[in-house]
């Protein structure tokens, strides 16, 4: 037994749906026997082609103006709930997803299950799966209660894959009011530059971390290595809550989960928050001067050594390669 | 200007986690401590009350079994009086039944411009309770905020997003997430932790905050565990010590991956 309407809410990227949701989409599909997306901002138009792709049969849309998004997101989803009674709403682990669903929470008085890496059923009622203690423990834990039910999933958790569905019919939803929340309004974006392919869709991701000594050694052994492999650079918390690097890197817990081919570990020592991010990579190499690391149970190429002999090596080796 | 922070006391970090065997939920008992993610909600207010030019600092906590270690940290670091919330009804209780406790908190304790918490605690990290706090409260909130100031009734702040950030703002009353690092905690002096024993905590249950049993615990969870189980290990392959030439293992093993 399946569900009968599962609806995403849908977030993007520029023009086109984040990966998060087409991920979403595709779990969706297998759930329910409708699938339909919420989608907050103006250029609902755009991204129907691809929705529709990953099996959205409709988006509800709503411009927010200024205002922060997941306060319409909450706003509308409340609204629509009513009429339309999907059986489980599905949210990415994102900034705004999560804002969207909080205050969603409330509205409706529904719990919500968070960090999920797996979803699946149990006749009409949605399991979630979560890793706990690093990833090291998996917990499913089933909803109860009254439908809908109200689910956030990390990125990556899933992969997204087109069904070959028709474009999303675009479905605009009337004013929404969200009260004194909508006084919260945006007045600057601002973009910190980024070469080369994005942190979470990179085939090979080179990351920092405190080993690397100072803020300076980032550049010319961590985005060197990265750029030369045609990867992303990360990093770990501990050069991010320094101010070397923007969070936009940082892989992990409160990061962004990454499933590369190869993730390359620098100074990294593999705290289990750190771990939690990057252990579902298919291949792992380290280099870390203390041969008791942490980061050394995961990787299928642990080097101990210094960064600073190392890489430098091996960015000259593979400069000669070409 | 008076501020709320919102400030978890939980097992600490650095010893292993334990789920307990009957009800699967995370070993809370014995001594807790002040979650580092809080202690920079706490500084954030310590500063933004000094600027404002006065107001008080108040923590609400909700923990079991009366526990007040960390919030006696978070005294010591500045902070005037705290209200506590802990009673058996609270076992279990799910994201949403805590931020139905912590708002009902944040209505005790009366003239309130702001409320912080951090965007997600260490122990538990749902990461949704500060925006269940706000609609709760029926106020706008701020997340995920790296950098705030206070001015003209407003709370302005930097909120970090996939991008880079985000320049938001709304009118007070609000709710405010910090990020880590967004300041640097302050070290309790030895005359804090001397004057934080003497300071008024609010002990309260469940009821006196008028909310039902069944709202709160297992009861207003409305979600059961059905199964734990270990994540298949990742096996650790092989290690070597650089003797100058590591790097030719390396790039040999991307060669094999067809990386290079
Ligand atoms: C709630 C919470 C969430 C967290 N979320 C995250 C997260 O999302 N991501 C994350 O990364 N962390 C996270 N952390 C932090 C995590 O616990 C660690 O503190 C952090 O990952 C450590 O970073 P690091 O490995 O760079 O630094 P360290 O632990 O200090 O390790 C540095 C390593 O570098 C090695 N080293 C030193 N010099 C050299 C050299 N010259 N050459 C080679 N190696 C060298 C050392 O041997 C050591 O192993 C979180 C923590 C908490 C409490
Ligand atoms: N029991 C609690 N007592 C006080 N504050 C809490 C409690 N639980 C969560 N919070 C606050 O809400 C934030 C987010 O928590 P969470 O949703 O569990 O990730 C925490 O960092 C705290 O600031």
């Amino acid at each position: 037994m399946g569900l009968s309407k599962v609806w995403v809410y849908a977030e993007a990227d520029g023009d086109k749906p984040a990966t998060s949701t087409l991920e979403l989409l595709t779990k969706a599909r297998e759930l329910g026997d409708a699938v339909e997306c919420v989608f907050v901002g103006a250029n609902a138009d755009a991204l129907a082609g691809a929705l529709g792709e990953h099996g959205a049969t409709k988006v509800h849309t709503v411009d927010n103006g200024d205002v922060l998004a997941g306060v319409i997101g909450a706003a509308a989803l409340a609204k629509l709930v009513e009429a339309e009674q999907p059986d489980l709403v599905l949210f990415a682990q994102t900034y705004d997803g999560r804002d969207a669903l909080g205050r969603l929470s409330v509205k409706l008085d529904r719990p919500v299950l968070t960090n999920g890496v797996d979803l699946k059923l149990d006749g009409d009622k949605p399991i979630v799966g979560t890793a706990i203690f690093g990833g090291n423990t998996l917990v499913d834990t089933e909803l109860e209660g009254e439908k809908p039910y109200l689910a956030a999933i990390r990125p990556k958790s899933f992969a997204a894959e087109p069904s070959g569905g028709a474009a999303a019919a675009v479905v605009a939803v009337e004013a929404v009011d969200a009260g004194r929340a909508a006084e919260a309004k945006v007045l600057e974006r601002h973009v910190e530059e980024r070469e080369g392919p994005k942190l979470e869709e990179a085939p090979v991701v080179v990351s920092g971390g405190r080993g690397l000594g100072s803020a300076e050694a980032y550049e010319p052994l961590v985005e060197e290595l990265a750029k030369l492999l045609k990867g992303a650079s990360g990093a770990s918390r501990a050069i991010v809550d320094a101010g070397w690097v923007p969070y936009a890197k940082q892989v992990g817990q409160t990061g962004k989960t990454v499933k590369p081919k190869v993730y390359v570990a620098l100074g990294i020592s593999g705290a289990t928050q750190h771990l939690v991010g990057m252990k579902g990579s298919d291949n792992i190499v380290a280099i870390n001067k203390d041969s008791e690391a942490p980061i050394f149970s995961v990787a299928d190429l642990g080097v101990v050594g210094d960064v600073h002999k190392v890489v430098p090596k091996l960015i000259e080796a593979l400069k000669a390669h070409g | 200007m008076n501020i709320v922070v919102c400030v978890k006391q939980i097992p600490d970090p650095a010893t292993p986690g334990e789920l307990d065997p009957e009800s699967h939920t995370l070993k809370r008992e014995g001594k807790l401590i002040l979650d580092e993610s809080d202690s920079y909600g706490v500084e954030m207010a310590l500063q933004l009350a000094d600027k404002a030019g006065g107001g008080e600092v108040t923590l609400v906590s909700m923990a079991p079994n009366n526990e007040v270690s960390g919030l006696r940290t978070a005294l010591a670091m500045g902070a005037a009086k705290a209200i506590l919330i802990s009673d058996d009804a609270l076992r279990g209780s799910d994201a949403l039944s805590t931020a139905k406790v912590l708002a009902k908190a944040v209505e005790r304790a009366g003239d309130v411009d702001l409320v912080l918490t951090a965007t997600e605690s260490t122990d538990g990290y749902s990461g949704t309770i500060p925006e269940q706090i706000a609609e709760l409260l029926g106020w706008p909130s701020l997340t995920f905020a790296k950098h705030i100031e206070i001015g003209d009734g407003k709370a302005t702040i930097q909120r970090q997003t996939e991008a880079g950030y985000d320049v938001v703002e709304a009118s007070l009353p609000a709710v405010v997430s910090v990020t880590a690092g967004v300041v640097e905690p302050r070290y309790p002096s030895f005359k804090g932790i001397m004057a934080a024993k003497n300071k008024p905590v609010d002990e309260v249950k469940v009821a006196d905050l008028g909310l039902g049993a069944d709202q709160v615990g297992w009861a207003g969870a409305r979600q059961k565990i059905v199964d734990v189980r270990a994540a298949p290990a990742r096996e650790a392959g092989e290690k070597i010590e650089d003797e100058g030439d590591a790097h030719e293992k390396i790039v040999a093993f991307l060669e094999q991956l067809k990386v290079i």
